[in-house]
């Protein structure tokens, strides 16, 4: 039931290890397509901040102006007013040949050149940098190797030979190659099945925790937006910011009728999705070990248990795994507490485990507390279904 | 007279200085057709590209000339540049032009979007793209231009006998004018294997160009 941390990571690491980023700013960006011009949507006077280091995913229904937003910071299209700040400095005044070199960039269709290696489509940004060779196929190996998959087997392949979710990988080991301290990704993960696109998700929190970058980050996904993002833009038609927020904030106060129905019905839900076990101090349980004497379960119950439903000891085992609940009434009233006293616990709470899954876990189980381990097994208390719903009120 | 087979192997046993020397004259003259043909539709493409509204009129021109019976070219131009290799070689250049311009656009104009959006995106100069992307990416289409335009210029050569050029066309004009059926086939038959030839030649290098089209889905 324990899940290595490797695969689960904290969307909101606290201790980074070296934040390597680049602030992204718009001050009163907008952008207007002439009749007969072509483009992903307009935007009107849009000023946002987006820190360094930080995810932020701009979400909105499609022609919202997001795609647009995010091609003007690398120039692929030219505000018709206002300033982009890229680190504090104006891009406008920048070389677009040379701004773009130092910025990430993957699009949905991934873009991998058919007729180069992955290693080469790797190594384009490098190469086209001036890396000496030596360095640029030191830097393949390290970024597949990043991405999971393995240099020796991929290096030499062409794009045709990979499956959807490998091509995405090598779009974001292309466009790490440089190091950017910043990443545009135009819904790269639009293109692939739901698992995969789950597996990629976690994955680049898991990049990030370890590499810390500015990410922009464009969907039309809510959930995928409120799972990745430090912060969340929502955009509505029109190319007008509805609202940009942690998003938690967005769920519990959301700033508009737009984006309440943006976010959905369920934003309770999703709420309980954001947080993990671990963030929750479970409440202490009545516990007793197998071969205590039964008069000490007795005893233990008498005391008041705040928090949880009285009348029910929690039979562990030497090493403090849970066994099963004892109801009051099955305590004897002598001899020792044995192990065929206890009815299977069913809910077993894991510290990587959203409220979600947990409340999940609980309803299938039938019961309304859930016994919380920690990574090895071990019991640390319990949370019952009122705890969650009071987190959604707090 | 006596009567002779269809095939006179020995005049060909007796002559095969002769045929090598035609064959690598019809060598030539295609080569420098397809050489000259390619570099100018080459320059023409790229104003089509940097400037589309250009597209409709150099195909139109480019058109016509593919129309004017080749007889007639060669007509025209003999009084402006006399029974020379150029007289040929103008003619047999423009008729290239149509079939080379095309393919070269349509070449490129089918690169993936996203490749080119990519490439945009990763900090190409327009000329890096054209060069390291749209250019590998559309060589097939190219290659298949290429193809089409040697094989016509080689069978076109054989007209500019007429212009006292020719290559193995001579052969065939001669045949004709003698009643010497061995000459005519061996014109003939060799300006095809000659097709033959350049074709295969072609599908080879191509295949050695791009390997990326060659790949079999291995599994994971």
């Amino acid at each position: 039931m324990t899940e290595p941390p490797a695969t689960t990571p904290d969307p909101h690491p606290v201790d980074q290890p070296h934040v390597h980023g680049a602030s992204v700013e718009l001050r009163s960006v907008t952008k207007h397509y002439e009749a007969g011009e072509r483009g992903p949507g307009a935007v009107n006077d849009l000023s946002m901040r987006v820190p360094a280091g930080r995810i932020c995913v701009l979400v909105g229904p499609s022609g919202c102006g997001k795609t647009t937003t995010l091609k003007m910071v690398n120039r692929l299209i030219e505000p018709t007013s206002g300033r982009i700040l890229v680190d504090d400095r104006d891009i406008a005044s920048q070389d677009p040949i040379a701004l773009r070199r130092g910025i990430g960039y993957v699009i949905q269709q991934v873009g991998l050149f058919p007729h180069q290696t992955i290693g080469q489509n790797v190594a384009i940004v490098p190469s086209l940098l001036g890396w000496e060779t030596a360095r640029r196929v030191a830097r393949v190996d390290e970024l597949l190797e990043l991405v999971g998959l393995d240099p020796a087997r991929y290096r030499d392949r062409y794009p045709s030979q990979l499956s959807g979710g490998e091509r995405q990988r090598v779009g974001v080991a292309r466009a790490l190659a440089a190091d950017p301290p910043l990443m545009l990704m135009d819904e790269p993960f639009g293109a692939v099945d739901p698992i995969v696109r789950e597996r990629l998700q976690e994955e680049l929190l898991r990049l990030q925790a370890r590499m810390t970058r500015t990410i922009l980050f464009v969907t039309h996904d809510i959930d995928e937006a409120l799972r990745l993002g430090d912060l969340v833009a929502v955009f509505q038609a029109g190319g007008v910011l509805a609202q940009l927020d942690t998003p938690q904030a967005i769920l519990a106060a959301p700033a508009s009728e737009f984006v309440a129905r943006f976010v959905g019905a369920d934003r309770g839900l999703k709420r309980l999705s954001l947080t993990r076990v671990r963030d929750l101090e479970p409440s202490p349980v009545p516990t007793a070990t197998v071969g205590e004497p039964a008069a000490a379960g007795h005893a233990r119950l008498a005391v008041a248990t705040p928090g949880i439903p009285a009348g029910w000891l929690l039979l562990v085992d030497a090493a403090q795994r849970p066994l099963g609940w004892v109801p009051s009434a099955r305590i004897p009233t002598e001899g020792v507490l044995g192990a065929t006293l206890a009815e299977p616990t069913g809910a077993i709470l894991t510290p990587w485990m959203s409220l979600r899954d947990a409340l999940s876990v609980m309803l299938d189980a039938e019961v309304v507390t859930g016994v919380v381990v920690d990574a090895e097994g071990l019991v640390q208390g319990a949370l019952t279904i009122d705890r969650l719903a009071d987190t959604l009120r707090a | 007279m006596t009567d002779r087979p269809v095939i006179d192997w020995r005049w060909i046993g007796s002559h095969l200085d002769d045929l090598w020397d035609l064959t690598v004259e019809h060598i030539v003259l295609t080569v420098i057709a397809v050489g000259v043909g390619f570099v100018l539709s080459f320059g023409l493409a790229l104003v089509i590209l940097r400037w589309r509204p250009a597209y409709g009129p150099i195909t139109a021109i480019a058109g016509i000339m593919y129309t004017i019976p080749s007889l007639a070219l060669f007509a025209l131009l003999v009084p402006i540049t006399g029974l020379s290799t150029l007289t040929a070689e103008i003619a047999l250049v423009s008729y290239t032009l149509l079939i080379l311009v095309r393919t070269i656009v349509i070449g490129v104009d089918g690169v993936p979007v996203d490749a080119r959006e990519a490439a945009d995106g990763m900090g190409f100069t327009s000329r890096g793209r054209l060069l390291r992307v749209e250019l590998p990416l559309a060589l097939p289409v190219i290659v298949a231009g290429l193809r089409i335009a040697t094989v016509t210029t080689i069978g076109l050569v054989t007209v500019s006998a007429l212009i006292g050029q020719g290559g193995l066309g001579r052969l065939i004009n001669d045949g004709l004018q003698r009643g010497f059926p061995t000459m005519t086939i061996t014109g003939a038959v060799m300006s095809v294997l000659l097709a033959i030839v350049a074709d295969v030649l072609f599908v080879l290098t191509l295949r050695r160009l791009t390997p990326w089209q060659h790949v079999r889905r291995s599994d994971p």
